[in-house]
Formats: C-alpha cells, sequence, structure tokens
C-alpha cells in the first residue's frame, strides 16, 4: 500500500510538470494539442470564411437586386470578374457556388462543430483534453488546409466551381463543360477530400472522448445536452463523410482517368463523347446519402446549443431531458432515410416517393418536441436576457417557421412545382442557415468568457441581434413569395422574363436587408475582437451555470483543472431548484450538502 | 483499499477519466470507429457497383469467363487464382490473430513470427492482384496477339469482355481495397520494428498489434465481400 501512495504522489509531481512546462509561440499557438486553443483557431478561421462567404453573397444580391445597374466598385475587387462594374455571369455561378459550400461545410460544419465541440467536450465531461490532442490537432490542419484550398480556388484563371455546392455531374464530370469545371472543380474535390479528412479526425476524437473519459459519476443521463448533440453530431459525420468520400473519388476517376461511373452517353458542342453506361442519378444518391444528414450535422449542435443556454438564462432546468436526447437520435436515425426528398423531379417511382415523403414528414413530430421543451423551458422562467438567449430565441424561430415550409417542400406533390425554385433558398437559409448560424453566435456569446476570460460588449450585442433577425426574415421572408410565382434559383438574371418583372421590387428589397445584414455582422466582429483584448474581465462563473466547464479557472491551464478532476455527483440542470438556497446547484455538489433541496425520485 | 487508489490515479493522470465503460482504451475505440466509416465507404462503392450493374442485367460479363488465367498454366481454370488469393489473404488473418494472441502472452519472439507472416501473405496477395490487373489489362486498342488469339484487354474506358463499366468498376474496387491493403502490409511493417526494438518492453502489453490487427482483419473481410460481389454472383 505504501508503495502504491508513493506511486501516486510521483504521478501527480509528473503531471505538475506536465502544466508548467515550457511553450514555444509554435507549440501554443500554432501547432497546439491543448483542445481550448484548437477550438480557438476553428472558431477563427471560420469567422474568416464566414466573412469571405458573406461578401461573396452581398456581391452576387447586387447582381439579383439591381441587373441593369453597373458598380463600378466591384471592379476595383473582382478585376476581370466584373468588367465594368457588371459581375460576370460564369463568375456569377462560382459565386452561388462558392458561398454555399463554405458556409455549409466550413462555417456550420467544421466553424460550428469544430469551435464548440472542442471547447466543451473535455470541459463538460471533465477530461484533461480530448482523447487524442495530436490527432485534434491533425483535423483542424486538414480544416485549414481545406480551406486554403478553397479560398485559392477563387484565384484562378477559369475561376472556381461553378457547378453548385452539389456538384452534380455532368457539368461536375466533364472539365470541358464551363469554365469552373475545370481546375476550380479539381481544387474543390481536393478540398473537401481534405475536409472529409478533418471531420473524420475530429468526429471519432469527439465519439471516443464522450465514450471513454468522462469523469467519475458523469453517467450518460448526467450529460449536459451540448455533449448530446456533438457526440450524435459526430456520429453523423462518421457515417455519411465516407459516403461522400466514395461518390467525390469516382467523380475524380469520371473527371481524369475516363471511366463512365456517373456518366452516360453524352455530347458537347454536338460531338459525341466517349462515355456510356453510367448514371448522374447515382452520384445525386450517393451526394444526399451525405447531404441530409449534412442537414443535421449543421443543425443539432447549434440545437444543443441553444438548449444549454435556454436552461441557463432562463434559470430553469431543461423541460424533457430525456425528451431531448430521444429526438436527438430520432433525429439522427431519420436522416438517413430521408434523401431521397431532395430527389423527387429525377424520375423516381412515385411509390418510393410516397415513402420519402412518409419518412420526410416524420422529422416533424422529433422537431416539434424539441420546439415544445425550449417554449416550455423558457415558460415562466427568470429570463436573463443576455445576447446568447436572445440568438437562441432566435433559432427557435427560424426552426419554426423554416420547419413549417420543411413540410410543405417533404411533400413530393408540392415540391415538384416549387422545386429548385427561391421557395427552396427561402426555406433552408432559414432552418439551416440561420438557425445554425445563431446557434452558433448563441454560443460565442455564452461561452466567450469561458474561451477568452472577457465578457462581450452587451449592447453591441443586442444590436448585432435585431439587426440580424430582421434582416434574416427581411432577405428570406419574400423569397417565399419569389418561389411560388416560380423564379427559379441559381440564374444570373431573370429580365428575360416578362412575368418575373413585377418582382423587381422585392429582389431590390431583398439585396438591401442583406447588405444591412452584413453590416450589422461588422458589429459582431468588431465586439468579438474588441473583447478578445479589451472586454470586461469574466469571473469565473459569469452565468451562475451549473455544468462543469465553469469550475475550472478562468486562465487556461494545460489539463483544464489545477488538482483533481471534480466528481459529478448531478445532473447539469439543477436550476431554481426548491428549497435550494441559490438557484443553481453546480454539478459537483453532492446531494449531501443539499439537504433542504432533496426531493425524492429526483437525484 | 487498492480500488479506491486505481481510481485515485485515473483521476490526477494526465488523461484521468471515470470509467472506462467498454473496459477498451480510447486507441482501440478509435479504431473500431474508423472501421466503421471506412465500412461505409466500401459499402456505398459495393452498392454503386451493384445500381449499374443492375441497369445491365443479362449483359454484364461473368466473371468466370473473365478471369480464368492461372500462372504458368496455360489452359482456363476459373476462378481458381482469385481463390487462391482469397486464400492466401485469409490465412494472413490467422496469422495475424496468432500474433495477437501471442501478444496476450508476452511472448515477442512469437509475435515477430506471426507479424513476419502476415506482412509475407500481404505481400502475396498485393503481388497477386498486381498479377492480375495485368492479365486484365493486357492487349492494346487494335488488338494484341497472344496464344493465337485476338486479344483487346480491358482498361478504364475499353473492355473486350463486355460493358466498360465491369472494368471501371474492377480497377476502382479491387484497386482500393488493395491499397488498403498495401497500407495494411506498410503499417504491420511499422509495427513489427517497433516490436523488434522492443517499444513495449516496458508496458508488457501488446496493444499496438490488436489494433493493426483488427485494422487487418477488416481488410479481410471486405474482401470477403468484394469476393462475392464481384466474381462469385
Amino acid at each position: 500500500m505504501e508503495n502504491q501512495a508513493h506511486a501516486i504522489e510521483h504521478h501527480d509531481a509528473h503531471g505538475h510538470d506536465d502544466h508548467h512546462h515550457e511553450q514555444t509561440f509554435w507549440t501554443k499557438y500554432v501547432f497546439s494539442t491543448d483542445h481550448k486553443m484548437i477550438s480557438k483557431q476553428f472558431l477563427i478561421t471560420a469567422i474568416i470564411m464566414a466573412l469571405l462567404a458573406m461578401f461573396m453573397s452581398m456581391t452576387f444580391r447586387l447582381q439579383l437586386g439591381w441587373p441593369d445597374s453597373k458598380f463600378p466598385f466591384l471592379e476595383k475587387i473582382l478585376g476581370h470578374w466584373a468588367k465594368g462594374g457588371k459581375l460576370d455571369p460564369t463568375f456569377y455561378l462560382s459565386l452561388v457556388t462558392i458561398h454555399g459550400t463554405i458556409m455549409v461545410f466550413f462555417v456550420l460544419t467544421g466553424g460550428l462543430s469544430g469551435t464548440f465541440a472542442n471547447l466543451l467536450i473535455p470541459l463538460q465531461v471533465g477530461a484533461r483534453d480530448m482523447a487524442s490532442g495530436f490527432l485534434n490537432m491533425l483535423s483542424y490542419w486538414f480544416f485549414f488546409g481545406s480551406c486554403c484550398v478553397m479560398t485559392a480556388s477563387l484565384l484562378f484563371e477559369d475561376g472556381a466551381a461553378s457547378g453548385g455546392w452539389t456538384i452534380y455531374p455532368p457539368l461536375s464530370a466533364l472539365p470541358q463543360a464551363i469554365g469552373g469545371s475545370g481546375l476550380g472543380m479539381t481544387l474543390w474535390l481536393v478540398s473537401m477530400v481534405l475536409f472529409i479528412g478533418s471531420a473524420l479526425l475530429g468526429g471519432i476524437n469527439y465519439v471516443v472522448t464522450v465514450v471513454n473519459m468522462r469523469t467519475k459519476g458523469m453517467s450518460m443521463t448526467r450529460l449536459p445536452l451540448t455533449i448530446w448533440s456533438f457526440m450524435i453530431t459526430a456520429i453523423l459525420g462518421i457515417l455519411s463523410f465516407p459516403v461522400l468520400f466514395a461518390a467525390a473519388l469516382l467523380l475524380v476517376f469520371d473527371r481524369s482517368f475516363g471511366t463512365s461511373f456517373y456518366l452516360s452517353d453524352i455530347f458537347i458542342n454536338g460531338v459525341p463523347l466517349e462515355h456510356h453506361g453510367g448514371s448522374p442519378i447515382l452520384f445525386q444518391h450517393l451526394f444526399w446519402f451525405l447531404g441530409h444528414p449534412e442537414v443535421y450535422i449543421v443543425l443539432l449542435p447549434a440545437l444543443g446549443i441553444t438548449s444549454e443556454v435556454i436552461a441557463t438564462q432562463s434559470r430553469k432546468p431543461i423541460f424533457g431531458y430525456k425528451a431531448m436526447i430521444g429526438s436527438m437520435l430520432f433525429i439522427a436515425f431519420l436522416s438517413f432515410v430521408v434523401w431521397g426528398h431532395h430527389m423527387f423531379i429525377t424520375g423516381m417511382n412515385p411509390f418510393l416517393g410516397s415513402v420519402f415523403v412518409f419518412t420526410t414528414l416524420l422529422v416533424a413530430i422529433p422537431s416539434a418536441v424539441k420546439v415544445f421543451n425550449y417554449i416550455a423551458t423558457i415558460f415562466k422562467g427568470n429570463i436573463v436576457y443576455s445576447p446568447a438567449i436572445l440568438f437562441a430565441i432566435g433559432l427557435v424561430s427560424f426552426f419554426i417557421s423554416g420547419g413549417i415550409t420543411g413540410i410543405i417542400l417533404g411533400d413530393s406533390a408540392l415540391d415538384i412545382p416549387l422545386h429548385d425554385t427561391y421557395f427552396v433558398v427561402a426555406h433552408f437559409h432559414i432552418v439551416m442557415g440561420s438557425s445554425a448560424i445563431f446557434g452558433m453566435f448563441a454560443g460565442i456569446y455564452h461561452w466567450f468568457p469561458r474561451m477568452f476570460g472577457r465578457m462581450m460588449n452587451k449592447t453591441l450585442g443586442y444590436w448585432h441581434f435585431w439587426l440580424t433577425l430582421i434582416c434574416v426574415y427581411g432577405v428570406f421572408f419574400p423569397m417565399h413569395f419569389l418561389g411560388l410565382a416560380g423564379v427559379p434559383r441559381r440564374y444570373y438574371a431573370n429580365t428575360a422574363y416578362d412575368q418575373f418583372d413585377q418582382l423587381v421590387n422585392i429582389n431590390s428589397m431583398i439585396s438591401i436587408f442583406a447588405l444591412v445584414a452584413g453590416v450589422a455582422q461588422l458589429v459582431f466582429v468588431f465586439n468579438f475582437f474588441y473583447s478578445v483584448f479589451r472586454g470586461k474581465k469574466a469571473s469565473q462563473n459569469p452565468w451562475n451555470s451549473s455544468t462543469l466547464e465553469w469550475t475550472a479557472p478562468v486562465e487556461h491551464i494545460h489539463g483544464n483543472w489545477p488538482g483533481e478532476i471534480p466528481t459529478v455527483y448531478r445532473w447539469p440542470y439543477d436550476y431554481s431548484k426548491p428549497g435550494a438556497e441559490k438557484d443553481f446547484i453546480l454539478q459537483t455538489v453532492p446531494h449531501s450538502e443539499t439537504e433542504s433541496s432533496n426531493h425524492a425520485g429526483m437525484l | 483499499m487498492s480500488n479506491t487508489a486505481a481510481i485515485h490515479e485515473t483521476k490526477t493522470g494526465y488523461w484521468g477519466g471515470g470509467e472506462s465503460p467498454y473496459n477498451v482504451s480510447w486507441g482501440k475505440l478509435y479504431m473500431w470507429i474508423f472501421l466503421l466509416s471506412d465500412a461505409f465507404t466500401f459499402s456505398t462503392l459495393l452498392i454503386a457497383y451493384g445500381t449499374l450493374r443492375h441497369k445491365f442485367e443479362g449483359h454484364w460479363p461473368v466473371p468466370g469467363d473473365v478471369f480464368h488465367h492461372f500462372p504458368f498454366y496455360h489452359g482456363e481454370i476459373k476462378l481458381a487464382y482469385v481463390g487462391l488469393m482469397t486464400f492466401i489473404l485469409i490465412m494472413s488473418s490467422v496469422t495475424m490473430v496468432l500474433a495477437v494472441e501471442a501478444g496476450h502472452r508476452n511472448s515477442k519472439k512469437e509475435v515477430m513470427i506471426w507479424l513476419f507472416l502476415t506482412i509475407i501473405g500481404g505481400l502475396m496477395f498485393v503481388g497477386s492482384q498486381a498479377w492480375e490487373w495485368f492479365h486484365f489489362i493486357t492487349g492494346t486498342e487494335e488488338g494484341k496477339m497472344i496464344n493465337g488469339k485476338l486479344i483487346h484487354g480491358a482498361n478504364l474506358s475499353i473492355n473486350e469482355y463486355g460493358n466498360p463499366l465491369f472494368g471501371d468498376f474492377f480497377f476502382f474496387i479491387t484497386g482500393f481495397h488493395g491499397f488498403h491493403v498495401f497500407s495494411g502490409v506498410v503499417i504491420n511493417t511499422v509495427v513489427f520494428t517497433l516490436v523488434a526494438q522492443g517499444f513495449n518492453d516496458k508496458k508488457k502489453d501488446y496493444e499496438l498489434v490488436e489494433k493493426v490487427g483488427l485494422y487487418w482483419h477488416f481488410v479481410d473481410l471486405v474482401w470477403v465481400f468484394v469476393f462475392t460481389f464481384f466474381y462469385l454472383i
């Protein structure tokens, strides 16, 4: 026994050394294996990519809002892509493609999961770091490389990929099809292979950490909902990204080595090509087998963050904790059996279509459970109106309004006329784009003190929230009407069709809202970087939250907790418990210390 | 007492978590989950293959008529060679099992022997695949006379045996699998070197061998599916 005690002492001393050993600039800030630093790296990369993609959207909104005008300043920025201030049609296609790709993959997948799963998983489950710090670092650098390749693809003579973010063949499979199908598409695929590498390295790490490295007492049903959402998200990624990987490899072979997986008999400029026998629909199946789970990869972390923020800032336990987990699992399962609803117009057997309609509409049930639980949690809560909860409520609002149009689009009979119109654009920008980015904002405002040890400015946060909320509805709500009127998406200009002339003013209005939304994001960017350096110093637990991450010191240390890792005794949502002294009880407080608030059956 | 001490130790150690519910190390779990995702990659390829093959029901080359070569033998034996390859690969899985088992007994010498045999098995498989590819490709667009027969061969865009998609999928799927086997051989060699250098003499466990073992068995299992769907059906 004495020997053992000695061994432990030795171990401790060793651990102590570990915490204090000298780090160079490179190992601390660049090739860091510390999850908190990697999380910041993901966040800042994602912010830069988001600004780039937002600038793109503002550029093509200028074109769509005022198709007959010229904007000479565009030529200064974009050079030959905007000769005389008029956006080049090919470049317009590149812009929408890369805007979608960056937002979906780099901001809302890599950025959202990468930032918050990295920051919160070890801190909230009570681990010193991720299971493998090294693979975690690799995950970031793959992500960084993939961002660089995608950005670089914009700089080449022929332009970036321009077949839409879904890269359907034959446009993507024939390098000679359009300018962007050549080098641009190749770089898109290279970037995506790097991205898939990053997603898998990160995702497997997240799952392994949650399963294997929880602290004592942290059973699965004592995990905060954020952790559940990150884990389910990671599982979705692990199962769906390999499918995109395989599909992309087959595409590479079609492009470069003369195979015909996705290409049937086809002509270019009247010249028949040698391809024969393949099926472009096959690619759509494979793509959407990834693509639909991808929607939930984007959304679930945002929902998890929302659960946490709403419970903490309403000072109430989350309503229906197990129902929340169950609905996330159900959504995750359903996401693998609904991909056909993206393909109703591909000539799919109507009976098969009706099966996909059924599974798609089933998604409404767990989604409604979640919305109900959010509202029930806020109901009669003692709400602290921080920017974080405002963004979380904004998410719930988008989740409802976007979800309702989802029911319309999930029905094949209604989808067929609405397919590829602005109705679809409006639907997914609200339900997936805006709500996920609102979840990300909620997370940033909420955990900023945990990340940087300082508070963000509240007033600027309110301005950011209200401007963004109004502008998102201002941009996307009218798009539903454009879509119902039949305006197709991805068109450079709709001036060629007389019946759309009466809609010109709507398009201009949308563009104005989009530009204001862009400016509003600068408020956020300023607030973010200003607060990193000059913000008010944060206390250890500024939101009086009961979860484990707030028991770690404000200053980031390697290994998260200076001494032992705290033991967990209760679930994470003991807010406003009747009989308790304070309106929150930390997860680390044993029930023996809270006699006054213990109730039978509530342990 | 020793139990509490054990808990104590895991809690203060650098990776100190609480319980590991399935009693596996994170590394092994990581490998399992990676294999799960890799299984999805291969499933995608095989499902894509099945879909397009179904489209040409009745016009698809019969594998037995295509793969009937055998080294140093001029007659035709259907699927014998690929059968032999499959046998070699499965045997290499057996030797891997024995290596892992020897690891549990901490017998460094036996681990090295069985690992070495596994590496040889893997190399034989990759070599055989190269031979088979070579014989499938043999020929030119104008045709090449071999043993009095005009052979056009097959590559990614032409296929004398019928639908070019047959060749496309053959080269892609067996190539992708062959790449996995080759990576496995490389990883096995690295582990073999590490074992030879005595990397785990102190830890007295051969978990690294077990982890590459998982990968190796997975690659073999995938081959069983590729073999079934491509050659037998």
